[in-house]
């Protein structure tokens, strides 16, 4: 049996939005740019696929710029609009926990001379609003914070910095890319300035994300050429993935309620029988405050990488935050931030489900965690 | 980053060899590497200045512990002078191969064993 619980680092493509994307690849192929009736048509799709993400994320649809993923709008909007604010101020807030293509983003910006301040969270993986409001300055122009972190889940409260960054006049983004579709997203409601999603995270194509820019901010484009996307964003519209993207997000909150309850219901028994099963486990992160495909689960005692590599062999793919599975031989920062014990830290495993995972799938991923577990634990000197 | 694991290292690791504790052991030393946390422990038996049992204990990676595996099997029989010899070169090359960042577990390994080895011939003075 193949069992695929990494769904935090990818997705399977949905057949629909496979079926929605062939078009634009073998014949709808003109290039979107293009005066001629084949550019036309596909600019006529282009601003539909900007409509209809538009309605779903509650914003204008010509703020929305397509990119080739959440790295790159990540950089564009950190990079993009600290160096255009820089006569503002050169402080940009960030929390602890951001995907590298945040932090390594903004430690390029502290070379450069900016001043980034790293935001704690608790040991529930969560960021406190308050500790927000004390660490802004008078030169603060950008904070960023992530919607739903992507090694444990939780879900951060986006919506009260939003409110408290547009009444202190400071722009604010917000990263989603793991927030679909288990929360819905309203750029208004937030007050969010920016925000960054990436497609194949919810069952669309790799290589497409989009930036959402409020474009009464100042932001000096990274990728400049062919003056595509207002100008923010050059290189030729990638058609496919852009209608594949749509098609995706339109599916994942047209679908949201069945998928949530599908999810929640696998991942409740799959917490269940390992709590009832599997001795001395814990989940990292907060309890409810997460979203519910996220298990990420600390077997102590034994080291992550090897349960891993035992899964795997049985056909089970996850992935793990210990030391030994990163090529610089670095725990995870997030679990590090949660305050996890020295040898706790290398003992975590990420089981995140998607749409498609069964019962039968969980089983089976139980069944061989039991005799993973047992055989690791078996010969660890850690008492 | 997949570890691209040599079939050598995985069948290490899914069928360790001399695994587990020993109880009258004349020999026992505990080693771990501080940058990425793993820990390994060694017991060994000792008669006529041979090598005559060894087992392990991991809390470590894949190659972690088939390191340690193939090392008991190495050693077993070995005389101490030539176990504390031990070029960790010849494990790499044994398993055919270790990702680069984790030829650091063949190092661990035998350092375990000779600390196992200096512990034994502690006790005898
Ligand atoms: C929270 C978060 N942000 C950004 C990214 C980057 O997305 P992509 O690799 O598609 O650019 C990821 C995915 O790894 C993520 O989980
Ligand atoms: S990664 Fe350090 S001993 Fe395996």
């Amino acid at each position: 049996m193949q069992v695929y619980l990494d769904n935090s680092a990818t997705t399977k493509l949905d057949e629909r939005v496979f079926e929605a994307m062939k078009p634009y690849m073998t014949e709808q192929y003109g290039n979107a740019s293009s005066i001629h009736f084949m550019g036309e048509e596909n600019s006529l799709a282009l601003i539909k696929a900007k409509e209809d993400v538009g309605l779903i994320l509650n914003c204008d649809h010509d703020n929305i710029i397509f990119t080739s993923g959440a790295t790159e709008a990540n950089n564009m909007i950190i990079k993009g609009v600290a160096r255009a604010n820089k006569d503002k101020g050169n402080h940009i807030l960030v929390s602890s926990i951001e995907h590298p293509s945040i932090l390594k983003t903004v430690k390029q910006l502290e070379e450069e001379g900016f001043e980034v301040g790293y935001i704690p969270v608790d040991s529930s993986g969560i960021v406190d609003v308050d500790q927000v409001k004390k660490m802004v300055k008078p030169e603060t122009i950008l904070i960023s914070v992530m919607t739903v972190n992507n090694e444990i889940g939780t879900i951060q409260p986006v919506e009260k910095i939003g409110a408290f960054a547009r009444k202190q006049g400071i722009l604010f983004h917000t990263d989603a890319v793991q927030a679909v579709p288990y929360v819905p997203i309203d750029i208004k409601q937030w007050n969010v300035d920016f925000l960054s999603l990436s497609a194949h995270k919810f069952n669309g194509p790799k290589g497409v994300g989009l930036a959402y820019i409020n474009r009464r901010a100042k932001i000096i484009p990274l990728i400049i050429g062919g003056g595509q996307e207002y100008g923010l964003r050059a290189g030729t519209y990638n058609l496919p993935g852009i209608v594949g993207m749509t098609e995706a997000l339109k599916l994942a909150y047209e679908e949201r309620e069945e998928t949530v309850k599908k999810i929640s219901e696998l991942s409740a028994y799959f917490w269940k029988r390992l709590q009832e099963e599997v001795e001395d486990v814990q989940l990292n992160g907060d309890l409810k405050n997460r979203t519910p495909n996220n298990f990420n689960i600390m077997f102590r005692r034994i080291e992550g990488e090897a349960i891993l590599m035992d899964l795997s062999v049985k056909g089970i793919c996850v992935s793990t935050g210990s030391a030994c599975s990163s090529d610089v031989l670095k725990a995870s920062d997030v679990l590090k931030s949660i305050g996890l014990e020295k040898n706790d830290l290398n003992s975590n495993i990420r089981f995140t489900l998607g749409k498609f995972n069964t019962r039968e799938e969980i089983d089976y991923t139980i069944d061989a965690l039991k005799v993973t577990v047992e055989r690791l634990r078996n010969f660890t000197p850690l008492k | 980053m997949p570890l691209h694991y040599s079939k050598k290292v995985m069948e290490h690791f899914l069928h360790p060899r001399n695994i587990g504790e020993m109880k009258d052991h004349d020999g026992f030393a505990e080693v771990g590497n501080p940058v990425c946390g793993d820990q390994l422990g060694f017991y060994i038996k000792v008669k006529d200045g041979t090598i005559k049992d060894v087992k392990f204990l991991s809390f470590g990676c894949a190659s972690n512990i088939a390191t340690a595996s193939i090392l008991t099997e190495e050693v077993k029989g070995m005389t101490l002078e030539d176990a504390k010899k031990f070029d960790w070169n010849k494990i790499v090359k044994d398993l055919g191969g270790l990702p680069k960042q984790k030829v650091h577990c063949s190092i661990l390994a035998v350092d375990g064993l000779k600390k196992a080895i200096e512990d034994y011939e502690g006790r005898k003075k």
